[in-house]
């Protein structure tokens, strides 16, 4: 299934990184998350976008991971020739992961 | 236990502006902070004061005063925000002579000013986090410099009886956590209390994100009323304690989820979001439903603030050229990609010279490229052809390469359109806190 069925996700900007968060909707949920998307899956993932470290922070009071991601904006929102330029849709490509 | 109710008026510049005078009106605050200054809008307000110094604030700012003016006036609301931009003491004449033409009088209006620090940066040579040049390698191409100011200053401006605070760039949950300061007597270096009134700021600067906007999925997500989406209140304690809530027929909704998107929005570690306050920890934050719109906020905490204070960088950075056209239709997709084929082969033929160049069909992989793209012919594509360089020259080459498809290129193209754009580029650095200087200048109306 696709992560889109079973968590959301918003995406922020900040210079040349950008941040994607991955909030399961039930609890029970997180664990298995936590355990399949992994920063090394994610820096996979986004492999032709980001060109550096992909970091990832646990917030289980939340149910969420925060992914940052080094390199990610073509150079920097102000710079960018993306049409994205600030990466904002990068969320949605993150919902498109398959996980089993 | 005392309380106090904050407004959000706008998340960005160019932000919706009925929301903030139903706050205004409706909303019971006693404070209403419009948070409109995006890291380049600075820069750009920078050119605008160099070409009329009587300029270099929002463009919006009048617009917005005039809006919500009658309802603070009448409700007792006082307005934070950071629309002076480039220019704060500009915009505070300005703010008083919009407040005496509508017939206020009594008006105090403060403003921040001693953000500005490009000198400062080039004749330190300072290091640009980024690009990793030395600044006064850079002088010439540097337009604007602006170290992030705290909460304190707002919150004096507060203690001098300012019915405004205008200011320039301020970090955006500050502006927040000023009239905390200015109502609880918090020091500065309350750390928890800091902190906590920090994530509220976070919460509350992008105002309806946190309210449902930038939220709505259709069928996951569904959120009712975006069209008049209301902006959020904050229900802040004198203990940091906090809910945040919405004027109750206003769209939208405030829920745990809406609040979880909007905590970890820009966040990168949880446990130390930086400002010149305080380093915030949101690691051990909770949302609790209160009820219906109402979210509680626990579990926040802080630590010392930094030595330094960011400042971000303005410079000049080449042009962008741009051009766009699209295709409909049977074989759509394959006139689209043979029309980047033939621009391709026009821009070498012309000469072009650029630093970066990008052939996208919106569509098909405009958004994430071709490897996270999923295929399928969609009924109509539009190309985009961009490239960054160094001159206006080069970069009006793309646009018109672009445009030429009209009677050289594959059949049918139709709204072709294109653009030529000089660059602001951001970039960032740190200076010493003791190098900059916050000081507060009180009109009256």
């Amino acid at each position: 299934m696709k992560l889109h069925e079973i968590a959301h996700s918003r995406t922020g900007d900040k210079g040349n990184i950008s941040n994607i968060s991955l909030i399961v909707y039930k609890p029970e949920d997180y664990e298995r998350v936590k355990a399949a998307v992994t920063p090394e899956r994610v820096k996979q993932y986004f492999s032709s976008i980001v060109t550096g470290k992909v970091v990832r922070y646990e917030l289980p009071n939340l149910h969420a991971l925060n992914f940052v991601m080094h390199g990610a904006l073509g150079g920097g929102v102000t710079r960018s020739i993306a049409l994205d330029a600030h990466g904002k849709s990068l969320a949605s490509a993150l919902m498109n992961m398959e996980i089993s | 236990m005392k309380t106090i109710r904050i407004g959000t008026g706008a998340g960005y510049s160019g932000d919706r502006i009925e929301p903030a005078v139903e706050l205004a009106e409706k909303g019971g605050i006693g404070y209403l902070v419009f948070e409109c200054l995006a890291e380049r809008t600075i820069a750009i307000a920078q050119q605008a004061r160099l070409a009329n110094p009587d300029m270099g604030y929002d463009a919006l700012m009048v617009d917005r005063l005039r809006a919500v003016l009658p309802a603070c006036r009448k409700n007792g609301v006082r307005i934070i925000t950071n629309m002076g931009a480039a220019n704060p003491l500009a915009a505070g004449r300005k703010a008083v002579e919009v407040a005496k033409e509508m017939g206020f009088t009594g008006i105090k209006v403060a403003t921040v000013s001693g953000d500005e620090v490009r000198t400062l940066v080039i004749s330190e040579n300072l290091r640009l986090d980024d690009s990793g040049k030395p600044a006064a390698e850079m002088a010439e191409a540097i337009v604007s410099a602006n170290a992030y100011l705290g909460a304190r200053p707002i919150a004096e401006a507060l203690g001098q009886g300012a019915d405004i605070v205008i200011t320039g760039r301020v970090a955006d949950p500050s502006l927040f956590l000023a009239p905390m300061l200015h109502e609880f007597g918090w020091s500065d270096t309350d750390w928890e209390k800091l902190g906590k009134g920090t994530v509220v700021g976070h919460l509350m600067e992008c105002a309806g994100q946190v309210t449902g906007g930038y939220y709505a999925d259709p069928g996951v997500k569904d959120v009712p009323g975006l069209g008049h989406l209301g902006f959020p209140i904050a229900e802040v304690d004198e203990t940091g304690g906090a809910v945040i809530t919405k004027v109750a027929e206003a769209g939208g909704m405030v829920t745990t989820d809406t609040c979880k998107e909007q905590i970890l929005y820009e966040l990168h570690d949880p446990h130390a979001y930086k400002t010149p306050d305080v380093t915030a920890d949101f690691s051990g934050v909770r949302f609790i439903q209160e009820g219906p719109d109402r979210v509680r906020v626990e579990g926040a905490n802080g630590r010392e603030r930094p030595e330094t204070l960011k400042v971000s960088v303005g410079y000049k950075d080449g042009f962008h050229g741009e051009g766009q056209i699209s295709y409909a239709g049977p074989g759509a997709v394959a006139r689209g990609r043979l029309a980047l084929d033939v621009v391709a082969e026009r821009l070498e033929t012309v000469g072009l010279k650029a630093d970066e160049i990008r052939y996208d069909l919106i569509g098909i992989n405009s958004l994430h490229g071709e490897g996270l793209s999923q295929g399928g012919d969609p009924y109509e594509v539009r190309v985009r052809v961009i490239a960054r360089t160094r001159d206006k020259r080069n970069a009006t080459l793309v646009g018109n390469e672009v445009e030429t498809l009209y009677t050289n290129g594959p059949a049918c193209g139709g709204g072709a359109a294109k653009s030529v754009k000089e660059i602001v580029a951001m970039d960032s650095t740190l200076v010493p806190r003791a190098a900059v200087n916050p000081h507060v200048d009180m009109l009256e109306a």
